[in-house]
């Protein structure tokens, strides 16, 4: 058990820290965006009501009655809520897959390990799926979401056969694997995205930035904290 | 908790499944957080995750 424990206690310190970091930078960064394109949005739907009928019936989102945060402080607060128990469950991933291949031994090593999380999770689903700001109509939600776990599955296997296979064989297969989900193709909206172009670009450099910044103090936090738990 | 202070390295592959089980446990434990706040699809945790939603790039509506 002291392994299990030690990975979760290092996680939940070090996925706090990260998430309390991201939503730091997420107010300078990604929120403006977010309520920005949030006014576009709802011009758009406003219009869309306004022609009678014309909203399409596969528009599923913002269900009536369904809670929502108000804005303000409840909605800051759940945003953090969120930001931290992702960046725990980050730190799980990233502090088990690193136990796997003997822990990690510095901060150093913490950081690489970051930069594979960066890549993983961040760089390679964006490639064939840019963060969307809310107003761009994507396809459907679910085969958006097979796709974003299969690449990111699929990116991380890749990395781990580079870092640790003996092969030339293991190195072809990782880099086929690595290229493989862009190659069959992200699900791609049907029509084009309603807010502007700029916005939408903006949005996708901020959301990598921030992504770069909080993989960087995860890796590197969760590299300094392990070997004082190392006695596992 | 048994103490194994000789032979240290003579069962290399139970020392393994040993380590195994908690590491994949962790792993799991990881996964579903992931899950529960990037993924659910339940109008009330997508509300409330909305904007890490979108911050993070996890796919949203």
């Amino acid at each position: 058990m002291h392994i299990f424990r030690n990975i979760v206690f290092v996680a939940a310190i070090v996925g706090l820290a990260a998430g309390l970091v991201l939503t730091a930078i997420q107010q300078f960064g990604t929120q403006p965006l977010i309520v920005k394109a949030e006014v576009v949005e709802q011009q758009r739907e406003a219009a869309a009501e306004a022609q009678p009928h014309e909203h399409a019936a596969g528009d599923h989102h913002h269900e009536e009655g369904a809670w929502e945060p108000a804005d303000g402080a409840e909605r800051f607060g759940w945003t953090l809520v969120a930001n931290i128990l992702s960046g725990v469950g980050f730190a799980l991933l990233l502090l088990s897959a690193s136990e796997l291949k003997g822990g990690l031994k510095s901060w150093r090593e913490g950081l690489l390990w970051g930069l594979a999380g960066f890549a993983v999770f961040t760089l390679a689903p964006s490639v064939g799926l840019p963060p969307q700001a809310p107003g761009v109509e994507g396809a459907p939600v679910l085969d958006r979401q097979i796709w974003w776990v299969a690449t990111a599955a699929a990116t991380a296997i890749g990395l781990a056969l580079i870092a640790y296979g003996r092969s030339p064989l293991a190195a072809v297969a990782a880099v086929a694997l690595i290229a493989a989900p862009h190659i069959i193709g992200a699900p791609q909206p049907t029509e084009p995205p309603a807010i502007p172009h700029d916005l939408a670009h903006g949005f996708v450099v901020a959301v990598t930035v921030t992504g770069f910044l909080f993989w960087a103090t995860l890796g590197a936090l969760a590299g300094a904290l392990r070997p004082r738990f190392s006695d596992a | 908790m048994s103490n194994a202070t000789s032979l240290p390295r003579s069962s290399a592959a139970g020392l393994v499944q040993a380590r195994a089980l908690p590491i994949v446990s962790a792993m799991l434990l990881g996964v579903m957080l992931i899950a529960g706040t990037g993924f659910v699809s339940i109008s009330a945790v997508h509300n409330a995750a909305h904007d890490q939603r979108h911050a993070i790039g996890f796919p949203c509506h």
